[in-house]
């Protein structure tokens, strides 16, 4: 355990709005060693994204943690004071947003953006030229060129793969220890998605930090991560190994999931899942996947399945393997 | 930057063309003889007529406008035919006064707008909101006027701390005229004495015009800062680890500002037209109470005039707040070049 450098323990986050109160997270967990590579896959609204920002210590005003635990190196970010949270997020963890657009700040140049980043990542009082020094070889490690040209530039008039560079190479700054990506390059075409996820795998291998890798595309963690985390509905249904869970899914819902995707080969539309994310307001009671579930049993309509350890390295939330 | 402010100094000569055919024709169709106004009911008919000969009334509008183009665009807008002074010289008299007050509100409105709307906007809902929330809708419903009185009341009547009344005490001798802003010339002379003086005389004034401004931008400022709160670059600002302080400063306040800039053209401008009510009522020897003079005495040539300063000042404005926002929203800017 003393490795672990990331620990969600049991997190319950709701939203409050005026319809009434989100159940989203519904107690999750999950852990990241020293320089290990995690993925995290589910639906759209299924709750990875509340994670990530409870982690950062970012959830909106309205969002509410009941109940949890958010150990960093064994310290719980969720206890910490401004200040402590402060220096993580400064030298520790940091966060590739899903938009790229929406994460910079129209008026502002990159430039000085990226410098705020590089001025407040260190205690160390750095001079502009140095500052300015780090900003171009960030922008540089980033595979941009022309990276003078750049830090004169706004977001608008850059590409929509320049400025997903650029919030790597901003996030990637202040994560000395580890990087969340969320869904980088969902909204660029397959070509640069690819080349960015690349870009990601190798930054973070030559740099030796954690990674939790999101997306909702199977295909796209598969190359890149040690293990992945299925999540349902505010629940993480099922953990394994890469290899294993791409070979072997187990949870029916994970199994369902793979059937979704388009093969090459055998033809014809994938089948999708019957039903919908359900309502967070009114989740259903026991497994919030069984009223979607093709071996649903009495059982899960009424307790929620554990996440229970079934063999080496591998987890899984299910009344099937009780 | 050039050709987006000569694009708009183009097109704001069309709208003033547009506004002094609409003006002259107004002030030439509403009943009542300017002549006979100008020289009294005891004046023969002939000096009457004379009178109206030489101000060209006989002639058709057309003729009377294109005559009265000329002239102005040679920069003589005629003679007041109540000062009996050329209007242009009564304006250089006056105007500078209101140009000071005006420019002291705004500063004033500005500053308390910009101050009452971030923290307002930055902790939406507290104490704080509720009470501007209070304030604003009371600083946009309640008309300059009412202020006027109800600050008379306060300042001049109840504590007596405040001048009511002009441009400065007696007693105090009036700088040299320069600029015709009594605060500058004041300064330019050393006199600090008179300066202060001066000021104090400005903040009634200053106050009526500002506060519909501080409510009005304070809101749009508010609204601004928590529509940005929400954005991701806000949250990836701080999981950056950028300080608050820098954040609201830099990251928050620039975009949410630029709304509230937008409508401050039409404020400053709004601010003049404010004036007439206002410097009648402080007894401001400015613009405003002139052109309410003029408009009362039927006064042709001074209120075409004025009103043509007003509509000029109101194109300026909005083209140095133009400037403004592009400075401040690079995207206008990319599009202007674009185009």
């Amino acid at each position: 355990m003393s490795e672990n450098l990331l620990e969600v323990k049991d997190l319950y986050v709701n939203y409050k709005i005026y319809e009434g109160i989100l159940k989203v997270l519904n107690g999750v967990n999950l852990t990241v060693k020293k320089k290990e590579k995690v993925g995290l896959i589910g639906e759209s609204g299924c709750g990875k994204t509340t994670t990530m920002k409870a982690i950062m210590r970012i959830l909106p005003d309205n969002a509410l943690i009941p109940n949890g635990n958010i150990f960093y190196k064994g310290r719980d970010i969720l206890k910490m004071s401004d200040d402590e949270i402060q220096k993580i997020r400064r030298e520790n963890i940091s966060m590739i947003f899903q938009d790229p657009t929406a994460a910079l700040n129209p008026v502002l140049t990159v430039g000085a953006q990226l410098m705020d980043v590089i001025k407040y990542s260190t205690d160390e009082e750095l001079t502009k030229r140095e500052i300015r020094e780090l900003a171009i070889k960030a922008l540089k490690d980033v595979a941009l060129p022309d990276p003078e040209r750049i830090l004169k530039n706004y977001p608008i008039m850059l590409s929509g793969g320049m400025r997903q560079r650029i919030c790597i190479a901003m996030a990637l700054i202040s994560a000395k220890e580890l990087l969340i990506a969320d869904e980088p390059g969902t909204n660029l075409d397959v070509t640069i998605q690819d080349q960015i996820l690349r870009l990601i795998g190798r930054l973070v291998e030559e740099r030796g930090i954690s990674v939790i890798l999101i997306s909702h595309a199977l295909g796209a963690v598969k190359g890149l991560v040690d293990k992945v985390y299925v999540m349902y509905a505010g629940d993480i249904v099922e953990m394994a190994p890469t290899e294993k869970l791409f070979s072997d899914p187990i949870h029916p819902y994970t199994q369902a999931l793979f059937k979704t995707v388009p093969k090459l080969t055998g033809g014809g539309i994938p089948e999708a899942i019957k039903g919908r994310i359900p309502d967070y307001i009114n989740p259903p009671k026991g497994c919030r996947f069984a009223p979607r579930c093709i071996h649903a049993m009495p059982i899960c309509m009424k307790e929620k399945p554990p996440l229970k350890n079934i063999e080496d390295e591998r987890e899984v939330a299910c009344f099937l393997y009780e | 930057m050039v050709s987006y402010v000569a694009k708009r100094l183009f097109y704001s000569i069309f709208v003033l063309i547009g506004l002094s055919i609409l003006i002259f024709t107004l002030t030439r169709i509403i009943p009542g003889d300017p002549a006979r106004l100008a020289l009294g009911p005891l004046a023969p008919e002939w000096a009457v007529e004379r009178l109206r000969e030489k101000l060209h009334l006989n002639d058709p509008l057309p003729v009377q406008y294109i005559i009265w183009l000329k002239n102005a665009i040679q920069g003589d807008l005629g003679e007041s035919l109540v000062s009996k002074r050329p209007v242009v010289k009564d304006f250089l008299t006056y105007f500078p006064a209101t140009l000071e007050l005006v420019i002291f509100s705004t500063i004033i409105a500005t500053i308390l707008a910009i101050l009452i709307g971030a923290v307002a906007g930055r902790y939406a809902n507290s104490w704080f909101d509720n009470l501007a929330r209070i304030f604003t809708y009371i600083g946009i419903s309640v008309p300059g006027f009412v202020w006027a009185i109800l600050l008379l009341f306060l300042f001049g009547y109840i504590w007596k701390v405040l001048p009511t009344m002009g441009q400065l005490s007696p007693g105090l001798p009036r700088p040299p005229v320069r600029t015709g802003m009594m605060s500058i010339d004041a300064l330019l002379v050393g006199r600090w004495d008179v300066f202060i003086d001066h000021l104090k005389h400005m903040i009634l004034p200053a106050l009526c015009l500002s506060i519909g401004r501080i409510a009005q931008e304070s809101r749009i400022l508010r609204a601004g800062i928590i529509e940005n709160l929400k954005k991701d670059y806000i949250a990836a600002a701080i999981s950056y680890g950028i300080p608050e302080r820098r954040i609201m400063l830099s990251y928050l306040l620039k975009p949410s500002m630029i709304p509230m800039v937008a409508v401050m053209g039409m404020d400053i401008a709004g601010s003049m037209g404010g004036s007439y009510i206002i410097e009648t009522i402080f007894n401001w020897p400015g613009f405003g109470r002139y052109s309410l003079w003029a408009m009362l005495n039927k006064d042709l040539n001074a209120t075409i005039a004025s009103v043509m300063l007003m509509g000029m000042f109101f194109a300026i404005f909005n083209i140095i707040v133009d400037v403004i926002v592009a400075y401040l929203d690079p995207r206008i800017r990319v599009m202007e070049r674009a185009t």
